[in-house]
């Protein structure tokens, strides 16, 4: 009986459309294409913008095409007054940055690493209870959070330092979730017990038996930790007052302040522009090689 | 074997000490410190005073607070739908098409999230301002006037995450069998018809999660706001989020106070608000 239904039905379905169909979807695809290639615009926009303009100097920057090359090409001009202004301190900016992605992104996967394996593959009391917790948790908003490590911090006079930046950033526990999900199903019990009856200890276990099979999950979780503290502003703009200390996104928005604002600060908008084109570079690189990796972590989170 | 489960315990212990010390010393600690500083009120006079629930008492009675959180949740009523629903459009349109143009439309999209939120809003900042930007020269409408400023954020939120979402909505696309959408095609089914009545109810898990991010992300509205402050001060006001306010009322007021207040009422109820969102779509779909 239902077979029959089922029969009507798709004969007179497809009686019914079959003509219509080769059109509509000629139509479909060429609007689906004009959407695509519209918002394809609309996202590479700034930064086409960003391109043109590092290449105009202060007065081009004012007078000239937003989206279009115009005045003398001041490229190479705009860098090294990037990296002349106040006594070269983008540089430095730039290794703050480099510096606390580095030493944040390896130290949080190693922690979450750890962390994620005892959770999925050894037993001990507490496990259950402390991985509860983590979960309960894994909803509280880390910029709710910064204020209050600020103040904390600040009782014991750790603020304006380079761990004001790094410590906190240590803590990753989506990492750990992400990582406890991955080596749960990837790093195979027999293997670990081979290596456990062949006389290893077990940190020399999970060294090299469960970080191997693990890898894919760590470079993931190695690259967004390391892309999300390259671009925190929250917790550096707070912790810290020392214009030495900061990373290039609170750096930025101080010489773009005070360039808004007009008080007696001398960068030039040009200057900002040719930073933040310097400052991305890195990232796009990283987003093109890497582009698999991303994808992962996603998918990952996804699972969820 | 007892041995064993001995050592697996010591074992276990260390390698989540690391991670324990940093949930307690940056989570917990801070939330549990916050709270406390919350209940106190420092006078000129008498120095620190026990104020009970003073600060929240004000909090609720601070127009300008109030103002910040209607302004928050309204634009999160607006900027979550758009967004998502541009994100979903851009997710089934790339994973209905196999086509060059679909891949690098996947990778144009989702660029603008690997930019830090400071450079990503300066560049909208230029492209926003009467004397650089792209608009003045189109049309007298001022992008960063009290009207409009809103609706400028929110394209600067939807340019940075829409690429995002929709990836993760993809990789959910990506992750359905595809005997089901074959059969409806037999069956006379378009590629439309399909998007919206079967792939769409499929990732409802994957679209309830970026739902919820979205939601958490537009409470705790900070950034993009404070970068383009100097833009327009007088709308862009220091109570023009919660979090805004919170900030400044540290730092440019030294009310710490009110400041671990704010903050914890903040996380607070995106905390629960985003337990109770996930309890209840959770439940939705286990009666589906």
């Amino acid at each position: 009986m239902s077979t029959a239904t089922m029969d009507g039905t798709s004969t007179r379905d497809r009686a019914a459309r079959a003509p219509r169909r080769p059109a509509r979807s000629g139509a479909g695809r060429i609007a689906s294409h004009a959407v695509m290639a519209v918002m394809a615009v609309y996202f590479l926009l700034p930064f086409w913008w960003l391109l043109v303009a590092a290449t105009k100097n202060n007065d081009g920057l004012f007078g000239s095409q937003p989206l279009w090359f115009g005045g003398d090409f001041s490229l190479f001009g705009n860098l090294s007054d990037l990296f002349s202004q106040s006594d070269g301190i983008y540089l430095k900016w730039l290794r703050n940055s480099a510096l606390y992605s580095v030493v944040s992104g390896f130290g949080a996967t190693a922690v979450a690493a750890l962390a994620g394996y005892a959770f999925a593959k050894l037993r001990f009391p507490g496990r259950n209870a402390l991985f509860a917790t983590l979960l309960g948790l894994i909803m509280v908003p880390m910029t709710a959070l910064v204020l209050p490590t600020y103040l904390l911090m600040s009782e014991i006079g750790l603020t304006d330092s380079v761990w004001a930046v790094i410590l906190p950033s240590l803590l990753n526990p989506f990492g750990v979730y992400l990582l406890r999900v991955y080596a749960h199903d990837s790093v195979p019990d027999e293997m670990l017990e081979a290596a456990r009856i062949d006389g290893a200890g077990e940190l020399r276990v999970f060294l090299s038996v469960a970080l191997p099979a693990m890898r894919p999950a760590l470079v993931t979780v190695l690259l967004f930790t390391m892309v999300a503290t390259w671009n925190n502003f929250f917790l550096p703009l707070v912790m810290l007052s020392n214009d030495d200390l900061f990373p290039l996104t609170v750096g930025l928005r101080t010489w773009y302040m005070s360039a808004t604002i007009g008080n007696g600060g001398q960068a030039l908008f040009s200057v900002i522009v040719a930073g933040s084109l310097v400052a991305i570079i890195p990232l796009i690189v990283a987003f093109l090689l890497l582009q698999r990796y991303w994808r992962g972590g996603l998918t990952l989170g996804s699972l969820k | 074997m007892r041995r064993r489960s001995g050592r697996q315990t010591v074992a276990g212990w260390l390698f989540v000490t690391p991670f324990t010390i940093l949930l307690v010393a940056f989570l917990l600690l801070p939330m549990a410190y916050a709270a406390k500083l919350s209940l106190y009120r420092s006078t000129l006079v008498e120095g620190e005073v026990f104020a009970w629930l003073g600060n929240y008492r004000q909090a609720f009675g601070d127009p300008e607070f109030r103002r910040g959180v209607v302004r928050v949740v309204v634009f999160g009523l607006v900027q979550t739908p758009v967004m998502i629903g541009l994100s979903l459009v851009f997710a089934l349109l790339i994973d209905a098409g196999t086509s060059r143009l679909a891949r690098f439309f996947r990778l144009a999209a989702f660029v603008p999230y690997a930019v830090p939120v400071v450079i990503g809003t300066l560049m909208w900042g230029f492209l926003y301002s009467p004397r650089t930007g792209l608009f003045s020269s189109v049309s007298d409408l001022d992008l960063l006037s009290s009207g409009t400023v809103l609706y400028s954020l929110g394209n600067v939120v939807t340019w940075q995450w829409a690429g995002y979402n929709m990836i993760v909505l993809y990789a959910a696309l990506q992750g359905l069998p595809r005997e089901v959408y074959e059969s409806a095609r037999i069956d006379g089914a378009g590629p439309l018809q399909i998007a919206v009545r079967i792939k769409t109810p499929m990732i409802s898990a994957a679209i309830v999660l970026v739902t919820i991010f979205t939601i958490i992300g537009t409470l705790q509205f900070f950034t993009e706001p404070l970068i383009l402050q100097p833009l327009d001060p007088g709308t862009i006001t220091n109570s023009y989020t919660p979090n805004v306010y919170a900030y400044h009322q540290a730092f440019s007021y030294q009310q710490y106070n009110y400041s671990a207040a704010i903050s914890f009422l903040l996380g607070a109820v995106v905390f629960i608000g985003s337990y109770i969102f996930l309890f209840v779509t959770r439940r939705r779909s286990a009666l589906r």
